[in-house]
């Protein structure tokens, strides 16, 4: 696909609304479009987390295989979100297991290629942490609420 | 706040409802239905006989041990002459008068509520088990009850109650039958109790309105008299064949100047016309977690409190005959298990239990049922263990407001 | 007055504390420990309808009474259903009833969901785990008033897909044109497909209209108030957001005292009340 065409698709990806137009040329420089079929695992637990995904269409699995419980889904995501927040620190190693539930759509990003923009331009760096700061004290809230295990029955 | 004071409100709009009562509810005129007369201690004592003769059991205060109670009573002999209660913050204790007042006391742990409302009720019985299951209300036959020596906090208390039992869209048939029937004959105080601040709640200590009829205690030179009023076609026609005279001037002064001398030596005293509004902003005041300190939530409190109604539902199986009872006893919000849901109590704190039942009886009543839920009878400061004044806290949460 | 006064004999007659007997119909599981029990309503005598929303008491003599929401359709007043999870000697006595035995049956109490300010707006439905049960009523009526509504959102969460109640139905739903439900649970084996994460996400993502919405919540409490902070992050004001809200109930009639939240008395002023009504209170420890 042109450059242009994918630009414009990372630009108007709600995740990066509003983005200047320079930091929006710097991203698409690590940028790619990705198609995972139903079933098709976006990254294991384990992997390197070289890529983050902005989804455009579907619908991915958060979860993790544990022995005796088999594969358990705690997350959702669909188009909008993004997926995957390991690649931020290191060791840079995913923690859990992500799996395309249906038919999914998403640009890739490269982490490594997006990690050494951001030590260059500091100013896409804050740009960047800006976006991911929300994601993070959002899922914090809800893995919270999910703990609660508010349905259960209690005492 | 205002959102808060806003909630409260539209609770209350809903809780104006009509007293359905009859010419002896609280919201009546005197009815001159005799004039004033006086009565001395015989005219008294035939009072007590005609009530009897018409089928009325007679309850009064009397003696028991260390304290007065209401308990059926037959004669003025039975009456506490001579005696007085020395009253204040966890304290009791009854002391000899100088003269031989039948009334010269306040009053003591028992309200009249114990027969209105008794502590303990049996709702319905359920026999027989699968299709010959059959559930029946409890039979009653309730002797019509004649109170003697009902003071003005009293009156208003079982006023109040009436609102609780009677004005709602459901009606206690339970309170309605003994309430219906009840002769009540109040009493003017002649002496505050230590506790009393009837005053300033503006329950007293005159009875004005809500009687049969009304005895003030008087002396008229020698005499020892009681003035007597009649408050509804039933009093007067009660009192018309007793042995009395028509009340002279003097006396209708007399008696007017008893009620005022008691006002003028209340107790305690408590700024009410601002207090729902004070409490409701107040609602993390530390002084909660002052009182907590003190309070054992051994809801002695609403035990005595002459308008406290909550009761609680239970139900108990015979092991033998396999019939079970539905009972109806008196609860109290200091329980942990009065706000008990899903395995846990939502007010499981005593600063939760103290502050839900004194935000109750002087702020959320209001909200619910259109007055007060407070007498200034005293009661819940002289019977307190830990000697807790309502007055004092409301007084402390006002004073510190920002605090 | 007569000259003497006699004594009161106390009748049958309006005491509301006396329950009727009904009989069980049919008895279905919905979930782990969460029956739906279908009562007869009155038989040849049939009794009085309902409202979305309220509650009947349903006793078993020797045992006790609970508060348990009427589940079921009110436009088929002759069967009365109630789900009922459970948790204690009462609930658990009332899900091991077999068809044909009868129960202790008070009722119903409470105010129900506004169905009638729902003309013309978007309605947008946020229940939690057991908290479906009091809302189906209102969908059913919903449903059937469709033509005069705007958008229907029916957002459910469960702890996990086999506590889902009503699955079928509302799996129906989803495939339907009336309403658009989403469905997610707190966590899932690997063969849920569906969202995974607490139902407040799914708020954001309805892309409501403050204008024309009207909220209706029900579940745990917890949950309640989380939903009802993201009902207000989409712009809802809190006239357009109601609840259901729970406390101990015993007689049911407003003279008991238990069900008090400040200044409401549940089985009167509620289960169901508007957030505006509540001042606040909902936020606040130990009322």
């Amino acid at each position: 696909m042109e450059i242009e065409g994918l630009e414009r698709i990372v630009r108007e990806h709600p995740f990066f609304a509003g983005l200047e137009e320079g930091a929006g040329r710097l991203l698409v420089g690590c940028a790619r479009n990705a198609r995972f079929e139903a079933g098709q695992y976006l990254f294991h637990e384990g992997d390197a987390a070289d890529e983050l995904y902005l989804l455009r269409q579907g619908r991915v699995g958060l979860g993790i295989t544990a022995p005796g419980r088999g594969a358990l889904t705690f997350q959702t995501l669909g188009s909008g979100e993004v997926v995957g927040l390991s690649w931020l620190l290191p060791p840079y190693r995913w923690s859990y297991d992500a799996k395309a539930l249906e038919l999914t759509r998403a640009i890739s990003l490269d982490a490594k290629c997006l990690r050494q923009k951001c030590d260059a331009d500091h100013d896409l760096g804050y740009e960047l942490m800006k976006r991911f700061m929300p994601v993070l004290v959002a899922r914090l809230h809800a893995t919270r609420l999910q703990m609660l295990d508010v349905y259960g029955t209690h005492g | 706040m205002e959102a808060i004071d806003q909630a409260y409100r539209c609770a209350h709009a809903a809780a104006r409802v009509e007293n359905p009562y009859g010419s002896a509810s609280p919201g009546c005129r005197r009815l001159r239905a005799v004039e004033d007369s006086v009565l001395t201690t015989a005219g008294l004592q035939a009072l007590i006989d005609a009530l009897g003769r018409r089928g009325y059991r007679v309850i009064g205060p009397t003696v028991r041990g260390e304290t007065i109670v209401y308990e059926e009573i037959s004669s003025v002999e039975d009456l506490p002459r001579g005696w007085t209660d020395s009253q204040d913050a966890g304290r009791y204790r009854l002391a000899r008068r100088g003269d031989d007042a039948l009334f010269g006391f306040a009053v003591g742990a028992h309200s009249w509520k114990r027969f209105l409302h008794p502590p303990l009720l049996e709702l319905s019985r359920a026999e027989g088990t699968g299709d010959a299951l059959h559930i029946a209300p409890t039979e009653e036959r309730i002797e019509p009850l004649a109170f003697i020596g009902v003071r003005a906090c009293e009156l208003h208390a079982i006023g109040i109650q009436d609102r609780v039992f009677l004005g709602g869209a459901h009606v206690d048939p339970h309170y309605r039958a003994r309430r219906e029937g009840c002769f009540l004959v109040a009493v003017n105080c002649g002496t505050a109790g230590g506790t009393c601040f009837c005053v300033s709640m503006q329950c007293g200590p005159r009875a004005s309105r809500g009687y049969d009829l009304a005895l003030t205690e008087i002396r008229s030179g020698t005499e020892h008299l009681f003035y007597l009023e009649a408050g509804s076609a039933l009093g007067g026609t009660i009192a018309g064949p007793l042995p009395r005279r028509a009340a002279t001037e003097q006396e209708r002064l007399a008696a007017e100047a008893v009620t005022e001398h008691t006002a003028a030596s209340m107790g305690r005293q408590m700024r009410a016309d601002d207090v729902r509004e004070l409490l409701l902003r107040n609602l993390e005041h530390p002084r909660w977690e002052n009182v907590a300190e003190r309070c054992l939530s051994c809801g002695n409190c609403t035990m005595v409190c002459p308008t406290c109604f909550c009761t609680a539902v239970e139900e108990t199986s015979d092991l033998v005959s396999g019939a079970s009872t539905r009972t109806q006893r008196w609860d109290s919000c200091f329980t942990l298990e009065f706000s008990h849901v899903h395995g846990g109590s939502v007010r499981s704190s005593a600063r939760s239990r103290y502050r839900q039942w004194l935000m109750h009886k002087l702020a959320t009543w209001h909200d619910q049922f259109g007055t007060s839920g407070c007498v200034g009878c005293g009661r819940c400061i002289t019977w307190c263990p830990a000697a807790i004044d309502l007055t004092e806290e409301v007084s402390a949460i006002r004073k510190s407001e920002s605090g | 007055m007569d000259e003497t006064a006699s004594p009161v004999a106390l009748g049958a007659a309006a005491d509301p504390m006396l329950p009727r007997l009904a009989r069980v119909q049919r008895r279905r599981r919905e979930a782990p420990q969460v029956w739906t029990l279908e009562l007869e309503n009155g038989g040849e005598q049939r009794g009085p309808g309902f409202e979305a929303g309220q509650f009947n008491m349903l006793g078993i003599p020797g045992i006790g009474e609970v508060p348990i929401s009427l589940s079921g359709d009110p436009a088929d007043p002759a069967r009365l259903l109630h789900t009922i999870r459970a948790v204690g000697p009462v609930s658990t006595a009332l899900t091991r009833l077999a068809c044909g035995e009868r129960v202790a049956l008070r009722g119903p109490f409470g105010t129900g969901w506004p169905l009638l300010e729902a003309a013309g707006k978007d309605v947008i439905a946020v229940a939690g785990g057991l908290g479906l049960a009091p809302l189906r009523p209102a969908l059913h009526a919903l449903r059937a008033a469709r033509a005069r509504l705007g958008r229907v959102i029916v957002l459910y969460g469960a702890r996990s897909p086999q506590e889902i109640l009503f699955r079928r139905e509302l799996e129906s739903w989803q495939r339907g044109v009336d309403f658009e439900v989403e469905i997610t649970v707190d966590h899932a084996l690997g063969d849920w497909h569906g969202h995974v994460g607490v139902v407040t996400r799914l708020i954001e993502r309805a892309k409501l209209d403050p204008a024309r919405a009207l909220a209706l919540t029900c579940g745990p409490e917890v949950m309640m108030r989380f939903a009802i902070a993201a009902l207000r992050h989409a712009g809802l004001g809190e006239e357009q957001i109601f609840l259901s809200m729970e406390r101990n109930m015993q007689c049911a009639v407003g003279l008991c005292g238990h069900c008090q939240f400040g200044p409401l008395l549940l089985c009167r002023d509620g289960p169901v009340l508007r957030l505006d009504r509540l001042g606040g209170l909902i936020g606040r420890k130990e009322i």
